[in-house]
């Protein structure tokens, strides 16, 4: 016989309370994505056809170097989330499965930092 | 614990897919979760080239080889169509969440919008690259 009570199980197990957070951050993500990635558009297309010294003075520049991290930083958290749907839909092993979603964990971090990185070296220019 | 490992395999599976008729939206869903991967690879491109250019002249010609060879602009391409796809897709699931545009009709012609948007925004964009200049 369980003397817990039904609240007592349920935050044990991880409680109501946070469980759409990760739903909300995708939706919050994806929103902030579709004006980054039309930005994004329209750098692809004024970049294209310049050498490397154009490339870099225009990803240096303030506002494109702001809207690159805004728009890493948004895909990247909206990425590890939906990967993380998918381990955790397709992938039943146990094992496996959280091999997986600490693998991704740690891809999702590297992917932001090394583009942040490549964002503000380009920017300082150093 | 070996023993719960081991139960899911054992117990019996409620009806999923195969008991539904096929229809679009069902599709749309997969190719939904199917381009989002995609852009996965994406994303380590885009890593690539930004650390490229980070990394000086030497590093970004590299780069520059693989994105004007023809497997490149391939898979740029796709890359294109895949996040175009994922957008619009994204877009109309956020319509969805405000319950607008879900009625019968309306959710199939959505739906149509979708694929047919994506192809011609992806070949816009393409169209528009070429004229600015593409090497």
């Amino acid at each position: 016989m369980n003397l817990r009570t039904p609240m007592g199980r349920v935050r044990g197990l991880g409680s109501a309370r946070n469980g759409t957070e990760e739903f909300w951050l995708q939706r919050m993500t994806a929103i902030a994505g579709i004006p980054l990635t039309l930005a994004g558009l329209f750098l692809v297309i004024s970049l294209t056809g310049r050498s490397y010294p154009g490339v870099k003075q225009i990803l240096g520049s303030p506002l494109v170097a702001v809207l690159m991290m805004l728009f890493i930083l948004a895909n990247v958290i909206h990425m590890k989330i939906g990967i993380k749907v998918v381990i955790e839909d397709y992938v039943y092993n146990k094992n496996q499965k959280f091999t997986l979603l600490i693998l991704n964990t740690f891809f999702a971090w590297a992917i932001g930092l090394a583009c942040a990185f490549a964002i503000l070296k380009i920017s300082f220019g150093v | 614990m070996a023993e719960a490992a081991q139960a899911p395999s054992k117990r019996p599976l409620s009806p999923h897919l195969q008991v539904y008729r096929l229809t679009l939206s069902m599709l749309m869903s997969g190719l939904h979760r199917i381009t989002g991967l995609c852009l996965v690879a994406g994303m380590m491109l885009l890593t690539w080239w930004l650390l490229a250019a980070a990394a000086g002249q030497n590093a970004y010609a590299t780069f520059e080889a693989f994105s004007t060879s023809w497997i490149g602009r391939l898979i740029l391409f796709g890359f294109s169509w895949a996040a175009l796809h994922h957008l619009l897709g994204g877009l109309r699931y956020l319509l969805w969440d405000l319950s607008i545009w879900i009625d019968n009709e309306e959710r199939e012609w959505l739906i149509r919008a979708n694929i047919i948007g994506s192809i011609l925004c992806t070949v816009l964009l393409w169209v528009i690259l070429f004229l600015s200049g593409m090497r």
